[in-house]
This record gives structure tokens, sequence and C-alpha cells, in this order.
């Protein structure tokens, strides 16, 4: 056996404390991760998503649209204001509802609704949209954002909790048939 | 005098940090490198040092949360005595920094500075571009207001379209399912601890660089870097046409420093802070975001860009444009330095100055949004009704009414979203008219649905008024030659 093969004490001992720094290091990048993923990892199960009313049906008129708003049923306490959200509620007849989110489809600006012409304009890129939320022009992709809808003990309630985005929006609308 | 000496030796005794500082700062330059154009990366730095003491001012006050910060800013722009001034100083300092790290990297990039030895320098120069623009981003986050939430909303937008992983992408940016306190409270950590904590340990390595591989030499055309040789050339040219730094070449740095400052400070105090704009209300729906100045290219590029190409164009293009930037150096690491034998170089640096200078040009007046209020406050020009029939003006109260002008305009009033209408006669047809107002087409929304038959009928009589006096409206011409044929034909007829 030579020398060269032969590990000194101190070596041995500096390589223990690597490893062991190393194992340490390991143990704790696992819950340091699981905090700063924890708002994607909630959001797993639908878990921000819930049922909210937006008023009683007597409130929005037939053949008409309205804003409504709501509190996002997921907050924080420092959310302030911003936890209250805008969303566009058409009465089409008796029950029969289409609730769109504020949001353009194209890059998420605020949409306003002109009941003269029967259009959502978008102010940021000129995005247009019918009555029943289906894009008319300008730069989206698609229509509008439509929540989920359900009239309960005479109120419209919606299920609402997360920013729709172009990206994530099957959980939005998805349910429902593209064309019929 | 000879306490302060005596007081230094103590001092030097035990850091012996002396003869280190003297010799960086007597290192030999050369000659010509003492120039006015070398004073931009110096300049950026101060500015770098500006931005910290001004950020932990504002920090003393700020509160970074969703439901205070907003007021926070109301108190130090109205309450805090000039606490506007160290805001205002701060938001300038921010749009100078922006501004001259770019013209630092123009002028590196045209001097060849980036070749070799200095690939490195030049790699972590590009990441200190990116870290900059990531602070101004945040920055603007932290201004906590109308802009800044739909700002954010927008940039969810984009991130959103990360295939498979952007719904994640999104909720990681805003810590949470909607733009809310923990979004505020993240892009703080970001704008005051991660990524001025990066920037300030990537300072450091960039200038250590520029020390241990010297100042770029002045670029001489026909001069060309070689692997094999430049390093000996360079410090030939130090040896032998070198300058010690301090105070040959240093002192253009501190009067252009200084000059920058002070045009921080005579910004900040004429025009004041930016902002905040109103209460980040997600409820009042009556705005319509823009971002700061040096994003607003992009807001224009998004609104020129066909939809189709949208997407691909945010998620390639950055990773395109970071990449080449980042290869630039091994792609063209030897050779020619001086821009006056690089065509191509000049060429493309005009090319992206003079795109990103229209784009924000155009972004000043927004011609693709559409004005939100003109049907209800921009009136038909009198001259456009002078003498018409009853259902013309009928037609042009449903053109005010239907919102047309909130796209189109009359007399230079109105939306540029459509094209004017001051002349549409004279482009279309009565038929064109109609099928254009009934079926939409060319980004216009079809108003079949929304106009009954009586109003298109007295919106196509007026829009047909709207030609210049001495131009004939358009006409079909084959209902022309109808209509001359039966006029001129003698009875009988001619073949």
């Amino acid at each position: 056996m030579s020398n060269e093969n032969l590990i000194s004490r101190r070596g041995f001992f500096m390589k223990m404390g690597i490893l062991f720094n190393g194992l340490v290091a390991t143990a704790l990048t696992v819950p340091i991760v699981g905090y700063l993923l924890s708002c994607i990892t909630r959001g797993r199960a639908n878990a921000y998503l819930s049922w909210v009313p937006l008023g009683p049906v007597s409130e929005f008129p037939e053949g008409e649209t309205r804003l409504a708003t709501f509190r996002n049923p997921y907050v924080t306490p420092t959310d302030g204001k911003t936890a209250d959200t805008a969303c566009w509620v058409r009465r089409i007849e008796g029950e029969q509802f289409q609730v769109f989110a504020v949001n353009c489809a194209h890059l998420g600006c605020p949409v306003r609704w002109f009941q003269q012409s029967n259009l959502f304009m978008c102010p940021c890129h000129g995005g247009a949209y019918y009555q029943d939320g289906s894009r008319a022009s300008g730069p989206p992709e698609r229509g509008l954002f439509e929540y989920p809808y359900k009239v309960e003990n005479g109120l419209v309630t919606i299920q609402a909790g997360e920013l729709p985005t172009p990206g994530a929006s099957a959980s939005l609308v998805g349910k429902k048939p593209t064309c019929a | 005098m000879r306490l302060i000496a005596q007081i230094g030796e103590w001092f030097d005794r035990r850091l012996q940090l002396a003869a280190p500082i003297r010799e960086v700062s007597e290192h030999a330059v050369p000659r010509n490198t003492a120039s006015w154009w070398y004073v931009f990366g110096s300049a950026a730095l101060v500015v770098f040092l500006l931005q910290i003491v001004t950020g932990i001012l504002l920090a003393l006050i700020y509160v970074p949360s969703g439901g205070e910060a907003w007021s926070s800013l109301q108190a130090l722009n109205h309450d805090v005595t000039l606490g506007w001034f160290i805001r205002a100083l701060h938001g300038w300092g921010s749009n100078f920094m922006v501004a001259i790290v770019l013209i630092h990297m123009v002028q590196v990039f045209l001097f060849g500075a980036y070749k070799f030895p200095r690939e490195l320098t030049w790699i972590v120069g590009v990441f200190l571009l990116l870290m900059t623009l990531g602070m101004a981003f945040s920055g603007q986050v932290l201004r906590f207001d109308q802009d800044a939430y739909w700002g954010l909303g927008i940039g969810a937008s984009i991130a959103s379209r990360v295939p498979i992983a952007g719904p994640a992408i999104v909720k990681l940016m805003l810590g949470g399912p909607i733009i809310a306190g923990a979004t505020l409270s993240r892009f703080f950590a970001l704008h005051v601890f991660v990524i001025p904590g990066m920037l300030i340990g990537f300072v450091c390595l960039h200038l250590l660089m520029v020390l241990k591989l010297g100042i770029n030499e002045w670029p001489t055309p026909g001069r060309l870097v070689k692997k094999a040789t430049y390093t000996a050339e360079y410090h030939e040219l130090t040896k032998k046409d070198g300058a010690p730094f301090v105070p040959y070449a240093v002192w253009k740095d501190l009067f252009f420093a200084a000059f920058i400052l002070l045009a921080v400070a005579a910004c900040a105090v004429y025009f004041g802070p930016f902002g905040p704009t109103g209460r980040p209300d997600p409820t009042i729906i009556q705005t319509a975001p823009k971002p700061d100045y040096f994003f607003l290219w992009l807001y224009a590029l998004l609104s020129l860009l066909p939809p189709s190409l949208e997407t691909p164009a945010l998620l390639i293009g950055p990773v395109i444009v970071i990449t080449a930037l980042l290869l630039l150096p091994f792609l063209s690491g030897e050779g020619e330095k001086s821009w006056r034998r690089r065509p191509i170089a000049v060429l493309t640096i005009l090319l992206i100055a003079i795109s990103l200078g229209t784009l924000t040009h155009l972004s000043g007046f927004t011609p693709w949004s559409p004005h939100m209020n003109a049907w209800s406050g921009d009136p038909v020009p009198e001259r456009f009704l002078h003498g018409t029939t009853a259902l013309e003006r009928q037609g042009a109260l449903v053109f005010q009414v239907k919102q047309c002008r909130n796209c189109h305009s009359l007399g230079e009033l109105g939306g540029q979203r459509g094209p004017s209408l001051d002349s549409v006669a004279v482009r279309l047809t009565q038929d064109q008219l109609i099928r254009q107002v009934i079926q939409g087409g060319g980004n216009m929304p079809a108003y079949g649905k929304n106009l009954s038959p009586a109003e298109t009928t007295a919106l196509v009589a007026f829009l047909e008024t709207l030609h210049p006096a001495g131009q004939a409206p358009a006409r079909d011409a084959s209902r022309d030659v109808v209509l001359s044929d039966a006029q001129e034909k003698p009875p009988g007829g001619k073949p």
C-alpha cells in the first residue's frame, strides 16, 4: 500500500464535516422550498375557489349588464382594498345569467360595458367583446372569462377566488361548450 | 495634521489597506481612455449608490402592506418634510440609471470592449442590465397605485402564457391567487433585499474584472484582437503610453458623476415625484393603466403585434435577446474593435434605437386604444352637420350614441383605433358602408345586432356626407355604367 491512498485523520474529518453540512443543508432545503411554493401547492385542488354571493337576483334587471363587486373569498390581513373584485353580471332572462371577469382576455386590463352599442371595450389595446362575452375585435384571442354561477336562495352566486389569466382560464370557463 | 497622520497610521497598521488602494487607484491606463466616452460606467455606479441611499430613506416611512402602502406614499408626498423630494430623487434616479446603463452598454458594444479577454465582464454586465430592469419593474410595483395593480395584472397575463407551468408561475409571482397584500410583500423583498444584494455582488465582480484586465483601450481601426497576442500588446500599450488612473482619468468620471447627480436633482425638483396615481382598488375600473417610461415600448409592441404572434414573441423573444447578448463575446471575441470598421454593429444599434424610440413615441398617444369618453365628450364638428338633412343628422346621433366615435375620429377628435372617417365616403360606396357597419370585419365589431334598420339607414346616410367639398363620394362604378348606358343609348342602339 502506498501512502497516496491513505487518508489522513484531518482530511477525513474535513470531508465528514463537508458531508455533515451537506446533509443539514439538504434537510433545511425541504421546508424552505415547501414554504416558497406554498402559494402554488395550496391552489392545487382549487383551494382558492369558493362560492361568493353577488346580490339578490332583483338587483340585476333582465336584459341588462351591471357591474357587481365582491370580496375575494381568500384574503390575507394586509390585502386592504385589493381583495375587492369587480365583475360584469348579464342577466339574460329569468335565472339565466352570464358573469364575466372585468379582466380583458388579452392582458388583463379592466373592460368597460357600453350598453348603447352592447359592447365591452378595453381601454388598453382596444379589445372589444359582444354582450355575450364573445370576442368582437382587437388583440384578444378569446372571449371574456366567465365565472361559473348559480342562483341560490334568490342570490346570484359565483365561483371565484383566482385572478383570471389567459393561461389559467380553464378553471373558469372550460366547463361550457365553446359552440352551442 | 500630524495627529490625523498618526490616526491614519494606527488604522493602516491594522487594516493594511493603504497600499492596495494606492496601487489600484494609480494603476496605469492607456492615455486615450481618459475620455468623456469612458464615464458612463462610473456614472451608473454613482446613481446606483444614490438609489441605495434614497431607497433606505424611503424605507423609513414606506409600509409594504397592500392596505397601507398607497397611504404611506401619500404621507411621504404631503406630510413628511421633503418626503416628496426623496421620492422624486429615487424615481428620477431609476430612470437615469436605466438610461445610463443602456448608454454604457452601447458604448462598450461599439468600442468592442466585450472582446477577449473581457467576455465575462460583458456577461456580468448583461446580468446587471437585467437586474436594473428588474429593479425598475419591481419599483413600479412598490408604488402600489392603480397603474401598479393593473401592471401586475398584465405581468400575470404574460406569465400565464408559459406552457404548462404558466398558472403556477402566476401564483408564485402573485404570492397567491390574486394581486393583493402578499404580492406587494414579495415584490418588496425582491426590490429591497434580493435584487440589490445580487446587484452589489455583481457590481463588485464587474469592477474587479475591469481592474484586473484593465480598461479597454481606445479602438484603432485595423488593430485586430488576437487571443495569442492581445494581453502582451495591452501591457506594452499601458507601459509605453499609460498614465495613472488617478488623477489622469478620474477627474472626468468625477465631473460627469456630479453632473448626473445634479441632473437627477434638477428633474426631481422641477418635475416632482411619480404618482402615486389612484388607489389600488380593483373595483374602480375607469382606468387605463400604462407602464413606466422604460417599458412603454413593450406596451406599444404588444398592441401592434398580430395576436397570433404575441405569445411566441413574449415568451421566446426575451430568451432570444438574452441568449444573443450572452453569446455575443463568444461569437465575435476576436478581430476588429473599432466601430468604424463594424458597419453591422452600428446598424444594429441604430435599428434597435429607432425601433425602441418609435414604439415609445407611439405609446405617447396610443393610437390603438379606444377613447372611452369620445362618444359623449367629443362633439361632431359643425362643418360636418352644415346643410345636412334630418336623416343625416339622425345618423350623426346614431354615430355618437353607438360609440363609433370611441374608435373613429371626426375632425381629429375621437379614437384612432379605426380609420378617421373625415372622408370615408370617398373610400367606401353606400353598399360597402352598409356591409361594413352590419358585418364589421378588419378589426371592427359587427353592429348588425345592435342597430335597427332605421338606425343603419340614418348612420350610412350621415357617413355618405363625409367627403371633402371638392371631391365626389365613391360610387359603384357598375351602377354608373348602367345608368349612363340607359341615358346615352339612342333608341335602336349602335353596337
